[in-house]
């Protein structure tokens, strides 16, 4: 076991019961990345991280999910898949850009194929850093976006 | 002996092409003709033909600057030799038209289809013209691979409709997926034509990742490029880098280090390992057989903690240099692998235990989307999907680069060339990359690990192909100032996606995901 991912995980267990009463629903989307981010993010849902028990579900559908996790620059020809997927979405959702080409384009950067990030085409409430990031950091960024989803809250009421 | 073979080649041409070819010369292992652009399909199709050569990769150059026209290269591997044949094509000046190869030589469509969207060169005679990459929304005339088309060229878009292949009957309707996917996997679109449940038509429309990574590499430089093409597919970060690291020491005539090969030997079969344990028990896991599926991410898992433990990096990033590797292994990091295997290869056993004895699994995967070894030659189709449909092809063998020609390995191989057949022989992979590392690991000789590699010359081109866990990827770069002039990159998944189209004919639906998985294919590397 590892005591990095248990530790994050209790914490993120108990926001998840303050902010969304039982559980979080993810849809991850591709826009684009090299998928690296894919193995990390697959890797989330294994026996030894096993994120399920924390009450973090990885769903089918935008209409299942809270959250977005996005992943890659933003291809050109990604970019109206994410808004419609984005558009899919119930409110109140968050988005969350994961790994250095969702945060800003990465190596891509400049391409006349990409967009440079996530966050030239939606709203993005936590950037998760890395290359891939691994899965121990995935979870450290959704804990930050569910303080960020808390302090929302907080606000309206 | 390979160049008297080489040799042979043009002195075996029939006359009227031996009269076409207007220079041969022989670099290395690579025979180079140089013919005129009406000439090029009757040569290609020859060599093709009479020496079983494969199409390995097909691409254009703009050397519209220099020479006031653009280029077609054809790079076709001979049967049964470790060596190359390239065949270098000129258009006419200001012209950009040529004659398609793809009626006589099938498994260049894709190829053609590639170099009209990025080149705007028309393959006439091309059966199936559409855009590949560039979408209908991307303006007419706008080419991101000539030199005039700048990197950061964003252009408008236009509205278009692209047109898929209409079936039509009784009963027949169709079932969009995609891009966006239900499970955590890179987006693509299938459109299937199906008649009750079984599929009578798959058309795959890919490019939604393309990035312009070749257009980025002509603007990066050679150190950096390293990260570039650990970034083309992600899970075959080696792969792709070790063949990038091999292209550029082979166009500065560098030799890397002993140790250096014994080690990106190491790191490329570590690669294979969890990329075809996850491979495994995603077969588990799609054939709802969630206890084998459990197990086998657990190993995957053991395998990108047992990469950081050595390197750093789950997926082994970094690694590579041009010249060698930048990590060294110790005897520490010796021990710590050898330990770590021994666990894995037991549990990996007893999974591959658990999985060919459960009934249920066997009843979803045999038989079940079948590829036939004349259509796996047909499409050209690479890697453990064509070795287990009986090609006997293995790039580590065939043209070993690293440490390969030291080591002892077999190449395993199916025959049905059913989800089944494609499980065993990545079984097998696994088993026989096991015993690579730890030959590799026995057999390493101390010294260097690196060696400065300078002074690349400009106009030089070179090749070098490596079996990634996908199977034969190839990176061919014409050198240009401390950068590519031209980089083709060619993944192991551009070659079998047309396969499994054919694969899944017959099928029911709710077999698709079974039979995309046992291919597992790379979007991104597809795409670029």
């Amino acid at each position: 076991m590892d005591e990095e991912t248990e530790k994050l995980g209790e914490e993120l267990k108990r926001k998840v019961r303050e902010v969304f009463g039982r559980s979080l629903a993810i849809r991850e989307v591709d826009a684009g990345s090299c998928n690296g981010c894919e193995v990390e993010v697959n890797s989330l849902t294994n026996a030894i991280h096993d994120i399920e028990r924390f009450g973090l579900h990885i769903v089918a559908s935008p209409r299942h999910a809270d959250m977005l996790l996005v992943t890659g620059p933003v291809t050109r020809n990604m970019e109206l898949p994410l808004r419609q997927t984005y558009n899919a979405t119930p409110c109140p959702k968050m988005v969350v850009a994961m790994g250095s080409c969702a945060i800003s384009g990465g190596i891509y950067r400049g391409s006349y194929a990409v967009l440079d990030g996530v966050d030239k085409v939606l709203p993005v409430d936590v950037y998760i850093p890395g290359c891939p990031p691994r899965p121990q950091a995935i979870i450290q960024g959704i804990l930050v976006a569910l303080g960020k989803m808390e302090e929302r809250k907080g606000q309206q009421s | 002996m390979t160049v008297e073979k080489l040799r042979l080649i043009v002195e075996e041409l029939p006359p009227e092409l031996h009269s076409k070819v207007r220079s041969a010369k022989i670099r290395g292992n690579d025979l180079r003709l140089v013919t005129g652009i009406d000439d090029l399909a009757s040569l290609a199709k020859h060599i093709h033909g009479v020496y079983q050569a494969p199409l390995v990769t097909m691409h254009a150059t703009d050397d519209r600057a220099a020479e006031d026209c653009f280029k077609l290269y054809v790079v076709l591997s001979p049967r049964g030799m470790d060596a190359f044949v390239t065949i270098i094509a000129a258009l006419e000046p200001r012209s950009q038209r040529f004659v398609s190869l793809t009626p006589q030589i099938n498994e260049a469509d894709w190829y053609e289809r590639e170099v009209q969207d990025m080149f705007g060169l028309e393959a006439i005679g091309h059966p199936d013209p559409r855009p590949l990459v560039l979408y209908d929304d991307w303006p007419q005339g706008e080419h991101p691979l000539r030199k005039d088309f700048p990197l950061d060229r964003r252009p408008p878009r236009i509205k278009g409709e692209y047109s898929f292949t209409k079936v039509e009957g009784e009963g027949v309707y169709e079932i969009p997926v995609g891009p966006v996917h239900a499970g955590v996997i890179e987006p693509g679109h299938f459109r299937f034509s199906v008649a009750g449940e079984p599929i009578i038509n798959l058309e795959v429309r890919l490019g939604y990742v393309h990035k312009g990574i070749e257009k980025i590499s002509e603007s990066t430089p050679y150190w950096r490029g390293i990260h570039l093409a650990e970034r083309i597919s992600g899970d075959n970060s080696v792969a792709h880098s070790t063949a990038y690291c091999q292209t550029v020491e082979a166009l500065a005539s560098a030799e890397v280090p002993e140790r250096a090969e014994y080690i990106r030997t190491v790191m490329l079969e570590l690669e294979r390992i969890y990329n075809l344990i996850g491979d495994i028990s995603g077969i588990a896991l799609d054939t709802a057989f969630s206890v084998g599926a459990a197990n086998g991410y657990l190993l995957r898992e053991r395998a990108l903690n047992l990469n950081e433990c050595l390197t750093g990096s789950r997926l082994l990033r970094s690694v590579n240099v041009i010249g060698g590797v930048r990590k060294d292994l110790s005897a520490n990091d010796r021990e710590k692998t050898l330990s770590a295997l021994v666990r894995l290869k037991l549990e990996f056993e007893d999974l591959v235990d658990l999985m060919v004895t459960s009934t249920s699994l066997l009843d979803r995967v045999e038989t079940t989307g079948k590829l036939s070894t004349e259509m796996a030659v047909r499409l050209n189709v690479v890697g453990p999907v064509a070795r287990a449909s009986g090609v006997d092809r293995d790039v580590r063998r065939d043209h070993p680069y690293a440490a390969y020609d030291r080591l002892n390995f077999l190449v395993p191989r199916g025959a049905a060339g059913d989800v089944n057949a494609r499980t065993r022989v990545k079984i097998d992979e696994v088993r026989e990359s096991f015993s690579l590392i730890d030959q590799a690991l026995d057999g390493m000789p101390s010294g260097p690990i690196r060696t400065v590699v300078e002074n690349i010359p400009a106009g030089e081109m070179a090749m070098s192909l490596v079996e990634s866990p996908r199977g034969e990827l190839v990176h061919w770069i014409l050198a240009g100032r401390e950068r590519p002039y031209r980089h083709k990159i060619r993944d192991a998944s551009f070659c079998n996606w047309l396969a499994m189209e054919e694969a899944v004919l017959g099928n029911i639906v709710p077999d698709f995901p079974l039979i995309n998985k046992s291919f597992n294919l790379s979007y991104s590397g597809n795409d670029l």
